[in-house]
């Protein structure tokens, strides 16, 4: 019976939920500490996410950037590599999405897949030099990620300060055009014959007139369910891991390595784009800020990925966990006063346990073995 | 077991040792009397190395006492050990390959003027000494990474000497030795014996503990077999102590015909990544139906030859032809279209994916081929039906291991999986590097019967081993590489050792 | 145009001092064999400490050295996973990063009532060189913070202890192969955990010098990929000290390229000049490193026993 309790915790998601338990109880320490109420906070926090039909879709709204961002950091780890520039990647593509979007004004059938093909491959370029630096001058891709972070983030300032698509007044461009958004019901929502059926209806009205309801959940959805064929049940992706996992043995067993590095962080470049340009173009406002500091939407992702155990499925629920979190630190600070970067503690601290938890099935491995050893004499 | 007492320089008394749930060592006694040099046989995987490292306080035993010159010692870790005079040389080499002969003899033992700041002349003098009183020729300022195997085991022995280490303890220490480098060993050995040392030789080499040692203790399976005076023994007696079982100490071979030429290298030229030229107008003819044994010391141009023939280092001049086509400077997917397969020295480096299934390493090479994958995806049915074939064929251990990963199975268990893989391929030519390295007896003998079974099959082998005695056992045709050259060829019967010996470590053949 | 070249060397000291701090605590990390991607938040951390420390004991050094414990004690959680733990240095190392700056900005809402910006220190660093009196010379601009002074410092002290004492020996031994260091009797786990320490410290005191000496309050934008700047740095520099040192400078001049082209007399976006920094350290990498030699043993756990 114990021996099944010990066998249990060394499964992947007993590890992870441990470690999420104990960034929890860290975090409830620094506020203890701090002088301010665990305890409160904790069911704040949890209203915050729970208490309305909106807090619960604007959390599921909220987690489409990070589950795609986390997705591509998977795919690259399967790879044997760290893709740090989700961040770079997702900005480019916001960058590429929005001037298109102000630029042009197609009909929504053609604006649409433009602006999200256009944010796509911007992204896939982005990822894609990393790859070409890394397979070509072995340059490690997380020196270069974070250079190429940077860059995106200046660029995305040249571009939302430029005349032509500075707004005066504002701290970013124009909005792009409606015929390039992603949102659902969006003119309906407003029109007499939207308000008045949505008056009738509270929880719809919840759901669908105070947030920006759109479908993009459904795609990372998707999305994630493609990085995983691709990895296990594809050629390509039988290349991946065996590059990732054993360079030297896949190249003698002729897998073009370096050509799967590119391919890799193409790929990985693509998902972080995806995310850029849904992001934009699924939001009411969707408007290039000039950025001050990074938006984290690729950090982010990097974190829902080590979370996930860099399994393509577990991205979307840590994904759902880190967009409550972020959530919900919002309304700590509005509500009570707790500096919201409690959140940001909270969530180092459950990658650093991730980090650690994988000494658990070692230890229990020891544990069970020293067992069995008893039991034999 | 021997009675506690000041004569002897080592006793370990009921020595166990688990690993996990395995015992690895099983109430081990060990008696060795000062100034003797005493051999540990075994096969490997016995415990004879672990056995070792408790006494170097790399391992804690579990049960069991050691005693130094009759006085109950505690060894907790290495440095235990140095204090209480005994020093280990161990099988790989642990060197610093950046670092001088002199820094990596000082290295944690260094002499220091105040504050910690080396004083590396006064500790050169000292390394002069030592040098000079057992004769050993070494080049203090000389990089490790410029010195060959035997001058580096050298270097090694130093270290312990340094450390004023009355017992020596030497893994494996001929593993990669030229014959001539052995000889001079064991003179250094005896040298050091001269001087009241006691050494320890760890070897599965039966030849050389007759020539060298004068008492041994045998171990199989974690047991202690017997202590005997080596003087009492035959070679064939300690080998089957240490197998348990009557071996064959040759291959069983009959004589072939070879048929016609299938591979041959012509004036081949390759640079290594420094840019010097390691293999030189090299030339080389295989024919159907032949082992073709390629002996020489580590560095002499098999990894660059071998890089080259794969297709990851390019050729700068010279050809190498396959069934009358060229091969060199294309890609590797080329090379093993071309029906050459590989058998790679270090298989968890270069041979398998250790965290990958074993299933899936069984279809390395053919992944990209229907019917295992069809329109870019995968058929894990046809994967698995094929490891399954394997696994039946080659009689892999555990048989229901096609999920498992490729890391949980014994090392003779992996190379079985990668032969059958290479064979599977169904090659003209298979290239085996090291192809026994690291395999209990058993599985050597399943090696080496293979190989002869696809000679005798029509195919042809290349075989670059490092150890001598597998390529005079194995190979129809024997040639020698030093310095990125062949310097030698011979037909089986008229090869003798003496004169191989002689040419792997540079001498002319007619000196 | 004298004017101006001091102006560029006071600039180049002034941003390269805090990089070289960090960069020699990622040299001596990764010399021990581990990696330290984690400077970042131990830069952030040391910031907000030293702004702190600094503004309530009214002290710039107390300050400083309150800055360095901080990196070391989150230089300490890198050690405890990495080493002990052996867990992946890079996930470790993001968590740092993570962990560094959330923890930073907490405190400095929790010091100064919710405020993501600290108040200003009453006493910056002193100058070590202050020309300031000779009004009216071009030298009146030139200045040189003790900081830089420091940097220079540990520079030279890294470069004699890794080069010339035991302890130095000893180091580079382990980032190479850490197995010939163990079987010397040389504990390999306490030494990497002094060296990841120190790292942190540098690190620390690194961040604590960009708001004690180059601005003189924390605020959100106070360390912002320095930390990543000073690990290009070490890679750039070889894993040597005064390699890196000298990749420090070349950023710092090229911040200083910034600053002097951003006064409007050519006519570049602000924007654009502040990428140069990055597309340099990018074509230098290109250019210099290539497939470098990073300590062998750099990044991977070391487990006593396992071949």
């Amino acid at each position: 019976m114990t021996k099944n309790i010990i066998k249990f915790l060394k499964t992947n998601f007993m590890c992870t939920f441990i470690a999420v338990f104990l960034g929890f109880m860290v975090a409830c320490a620094i506020l203890l500490i701090t002088g301010y109420s665990p305890s409160l906070s904790m069911a704040v926090m949890f209203n915050a996410v729970f208490s309305r039909a909106k807090f619960i879709v604007n959390v599921i709204i909220k987690s489409t950037p990070i589950i795609l961002t986390g997705l591509s950091v998977t795919l690259a780890f399967k790879s044997g590599l760290f893709n740090m520039g989700a961040e770079g990647q997702f900005i480019v593509s916001t960058i590429v999405a929005a001037i298109l979007g102000i630029k042009c004004n197609f009909h929504p059938f053609i604006q649409i897949p433009m602006i999200l093909c256009a944010g796509v491959l911007a992204g896939a370029f982005m990822g894609g030099i990393v790859g070409w630096l890394k397979a070509k001058y072995g340059i490690h891709e997380v020196i270069t990620s974070i250079m190429f972070n940077w860059i995106a983030l200046y660029m995305c300032n040249f571009v939302a300060n430029s005349e032509t698509f500075h707004k005066p007044e504002s701290d970013g461009t124009f909005p792009i055009n409606r015929s390039g958004q992603t949102l659902l019901f969006y003119d309906w929502k407003f029109s007499q014959e939207g308000r008045d059926y949505l008056q009738a209806h509270p929880i719809l009205n919840d759901i669908i007139l105070k947030t920006d309801f759109n479908l993009n959940f459904l795609i990372a959805v998707a999305m994630a369910i493609l990085v995983w064929v691709i990895i296990y049940k594809t050629k390509k992706g039988y290349e991946f891991r065996a590059s990732g996992l054993n360079p030297d043995a896949a190249q003698n067993a002729g897998i073009d390595v370096t050509k799967n590095i590119f391919y890799t962080m193409l790929i990985s470049g693509a998902l972080s784009g995806l995310a850029g340009v849904l992001s934009l173009t699924g939001s009411s406002t969707p408007v290039l800020h000039v950025l001050s500091v990074f938006e984290n939407y690729g950090f982010n992702g990097l974190s829902v990925a080590l979370i996930a155990g860099a399994s393509p499925v577990g991205c979307i629920f840590a994904g759902l966990m880190f967009s409550a979190l972020i959530y919900a630190g919002q309304t700590l600070q509005s509500k009570i006063g707790t500096p919201s970067d409690i959140v940001n503690i909270m969530i180092g601290t459950i990658v650093f346990f991730v980090a650690l938890v994988r000494i658990i099935p070692i230890w229990v491995n020891r544990y069970l073995q020293k067992e069995e050893r008893k039991n034999a004499q | 077991m021997h009675d506690i007492s000041r004569e002897y320089a080592v006793q370990m008394h009921g020595i166990t040792k688990y690993f996990g749930p395995h015992k690895v060592l099983d109430n081990i006694d060990l008696d060795i009397k000062k100034g003797k040099i005493h051999a540990v046989l075994g096969e490997n995987g016995a415990g004879k190395s672990t056995l070792m490292s408790i006494l170097y306080g790399m391992y804690s035993a579990d049960y069991g006492k050691i005693y130094l010159s009759g006085q109950e010692a505690h060894i907790g870790n290495p440095s235990d050990a140095i204090s209480q005079g005994i020093g280990m040389v161990h099988q790989h080499f642990m060197l610093v390959d950046k670092f001088t002969v002199l820094q990596n003899i000082v290295l944690g033992n260094e002499t220091t003027n105040f504050f910690g700041v080396l004083n590396m002349r006064k500790a050169k003098k000292k390394v002069l000494d030592i040098i000079e009183k057992y004769g050993m020729k070494v080049d203090l300022k000389e990089k490790i990474k410029n010195l060959s195997v035997g001058m580096q085991q050298k270097v090694e022995i130093l270290k312990a000497l340094y450390r004023g280490s009355e017992v020596l303890i030497l893994d494996e220490p001929t593993a990669v030795l030229t014959p001539m480098e052995v000889d001079e060993l064991f003179e250094t050995m005896n040298s050091l014996k001269q001087d009241g040392k006691t050494i320890i030789i760890i070897t599965h080499k039966l030849k050389e503990i007759k020539k060298s040692a004068e008492t041994c203790t045998i171990i199989r399976k974690g047991r202690l077999i017997d202590a005997v005076n080596v003087d009492d023994e035959t070679e064939q007696s300690l080998a089957e102590k240490m197998v348990g079982r009557q071996i064959k100490l040759f291959v069983d071979k009959q004589d072939r015909v070879p048929g016609k030429t299938i591979f041959e290298i012509k004036n081949l030229s390759v640079r290594c990544e420094r840019g010097i030229e390691t293999v030189k107008n090299l030339s080389m003819k295989i024919r159907s139906g032949e082992i073709y044994g390629l002996a020489g010391i580590e560095g002499n141009g098999q990894t660059e030859l071998l890089q080259c023939i794969l297709g990851r280092r390019h050729a700068d001049a010279g050809k190498i032809i396959m069934n009358g086509k060229e091969i060199q400077n294309t890609d590797i997917k080329n090379v093993l279209d071309s029906k050459i397969s590989f058998i790679h020295a270090d298989r968890h480096k270069y041979g398998c994916v250790l965290d990958m299934t074993v299933a899936d390493n069984a279809i390395m090479e053919k992944y990209r081929e229907k019917p295992f994958s069809v329109n870019g995806f995968l058929n894990h049915e046809e994967r698995d039906k094929f490891t399954k074939q394997i696994i039946e064929t080659y009689d892999i251990r555990p048989t229901n291991c096609s999920h498992q990963k490729i890391r949980n199975l014994s090392g003779g268990n992996q190379q079985k999986l990668v032969i059958g893989r290479e064979i599977a391929n169904n090659p003209d030519l298979l290239i085996a590097v090291q192809p026994t390295r690291g395999l209990d007896v058993g599985a050597i003998e399943y090696v080496h019967s293979t190989l002869v079974n696809l000679r005798d099959q029509g195919k042809a082998v290349l075989l670059i081993s490092l150890e001598l005695d597998e390529i005079l056992n194995l190979s129809d045709k024997i040639a020698v590489i030093y310095g990125g050259e062949i310097v030698g060829e011979f037909r089986q019967n008229e090869s003798d050792e003496q004169k191989i010996g002689l040419l792997m470590a540079g001498g002319k053949e007619n000196d | 145009m004298l004017n101006s070249l001091l102006i560029a060397l006071s600039i180049t000291l002034m941003y390269s001092a805090p990089l070289t701090l960090a960069a020699i605590g990622g040299v001596i990390s990764e010399r021990s064999g581990v990696v330290n991607i984690g400077i970042e938040g131990m830069m952030s951390l040391g910031a907000l400490t030293g702004a702190v420390v600094g503004y309530f004991s009214h002290s710039a050094w107390l300050g400083l050295m309150c800055a360095g414990l901080a990196g070391g004690a989150l230089a300490l959680l890198h050690a405890i996973a990495s080493i002990s733990f052996r867990a992946d240095q890079t996930v470790s190392g993001i968590a740092i990063n993570l962990i560094g700056p959330g923890f930073a900005m907490f405190l400095s809402r929790y010091f100064f009532e919710g405020a993501s910006v600290t108040y200003p220190v009453p006493e910056k660093l002193p100058k070590f060189i202050n020309f300031s009196y000779l009004k009216g010379t071009p030298f009146a601009n030139f200045n040189i913070d003790v900081s830089v002074v420091l940097a220079f410092m540990v520079v030279v002290v890294t470069w004699f202890v890794l080069y010339k004492t035991k302890w130095g020996l000893r180091i580079r031994a382990l980032g190479e192969h850490p197995a010939a260091v163990d079987t010397l009797g040389v504990s390999v786990y306490r030494s990497r955990y002094a060296c990841v320490i120190i790292s942190g410290i540098l690190a620390g005191i690194g961040g604590g010098t960009v708001t004690l000496a180059v601005i003189s309050q924390f605020n959100p934008m106070a360390i912002s990929g320095q930390g990543f700047i000073a690990l290009a740095a070490v890679i750039f520099g070889k894993w040597k000290p005064w390699g890196a040192y000298a990749a420090c400078l070349l950023f710092g001049f090229s911040q200083a390229l910034v600053v002097m082209l951003g006064d409007g007399t050519v006519r570049i976006p602000s924007t654009i000049l502040s990428m140069i920094p990055y597309v340099l350290t990018i074509f230098i990498l290109i250019i210099f490193v290539g497939r470098s030699s990073a300590p062998r043993a750099s990044g991977v756990p070391y487990e006593k026993g396992a071949r």
